[in-house]
């Protein structure tokens, strides 16, 4: 998996690549509770087109990002899924709890 | 042997098809997806099943990684796939077994309990996903070994079944 990171104007956009499972997810984890609870950035922005796979330990890293985001009241976004990354927050019945876009787009209107 | 079957590269080799011996890092857990990826694509599971049984394997083997291991990544863990043939509920069906063996911490039936999806938290998800992708899920400790057994079964048209219980 690699993270990065671009910022502009109130947002901070992650361009992730790769899997996100057990290997890593704690690295993602901390990058992204970094940016809500230190950086305190107003809008976080995943773009995940690149990533093809994620694991539950993935699923957790991105639960506990928006709760980080809650609890300061920042904007935490997803967009670009993959059909298998989809499928994973469906099943967790967690995608309705996610702010989900198709584009860059749609995620920065 | 790969044969041409309704349209699909089908493996019509019976038994076993894949034994993978592996180290308990989180770093080869890519390893086991790709295998299994591919073993069930030729096996001829749609590509809905194909994510689904290898994400099941996956979280499968991370849970042994995490839980029977203590995140201990020397260990070693056995990954096993056949071809199966049997009268389920008496009917003729074909599937896939997995079987995962380990010698770490045995299972805790109280912790074997996948979370409530109406919660909002961390955590607690790969058994959900394991239950949900397969047809069998067994589990048993003998001699200082676990043994998971995974199925899923193919439907009559060769595609796997979403049928509970064997």
């Amino acid at each position: 998996m690699q993270i990065a990171a671009r910022r502009l104007d109130q947002v901070t956009i992650f361009d992730i690549t790769g899997h996100i499972d057990l290997a890593n997810s704690p690295e993602l984890r901390k990058v992204l509770l970094k940016e809500l609870k230190e950086t305190k950035t107003p809008r976080v922005i995943l773009n995940l087109t690149g990533v093809r796979y994620i694991d539950s330990s993935g699923v957790a890293s991105l639960v506990e990002g928006l709760k980080a985001a809650r609890d300061q009241g920042l904007r935490f976004i997803l967009y670009g899924l993959s059909p298998s990354a989809r499928e994973v927050l469906q099943l967790s019945r967690l995608i309705k709890i996610f702010e989900v876009f198709d584009n860059e787009q749609q995620a920065l209107a | 042997m790969l044969a041409e079957s309704q349209g699909v590269e089908r493996l019509h080799t019976s038994g076993l098809l894949l034994d993978l011996t592996l180290a308990s890092d989180p770093q080869l857990l890519c390893v086991v997806r790709a295998a299994i990826e591919r073993l069930t694509e030729v096996s001829g599971f749609s590509p809905p099943e194909c994510r689904s049984i290898t994400r099941a394997v996956d979280e499968a083997v991370a849970n042994v990684m995490r839980h029977a291991y203590g995140s201990s990544p020397d260990k070693r863990i056995d990954v096993s796939c056949k071809r199966i043939a049997g009268m389920v509920n008496g009917i003729q069906r074909e599937g896939l077994e997995i079987e995962l063996l380990d010698q770490g911490v045995p299972f805790d039936q109280k912790k074997l309990t996948a979370r409530s999806l109406d919660e909002v938290k961390p955590g607690g998800l790969g058994l959900h996903f394991i239950r949900d992708s397969m047809d069998v899920m067994e589990h048993s400790h003998k001699d200082g070994v676990n043994r998971l057994r995974l199925v899923k079964y193919f439907s009559a048209e060769g595609k796997g079944q979403t049928s509970q219980g064997e």
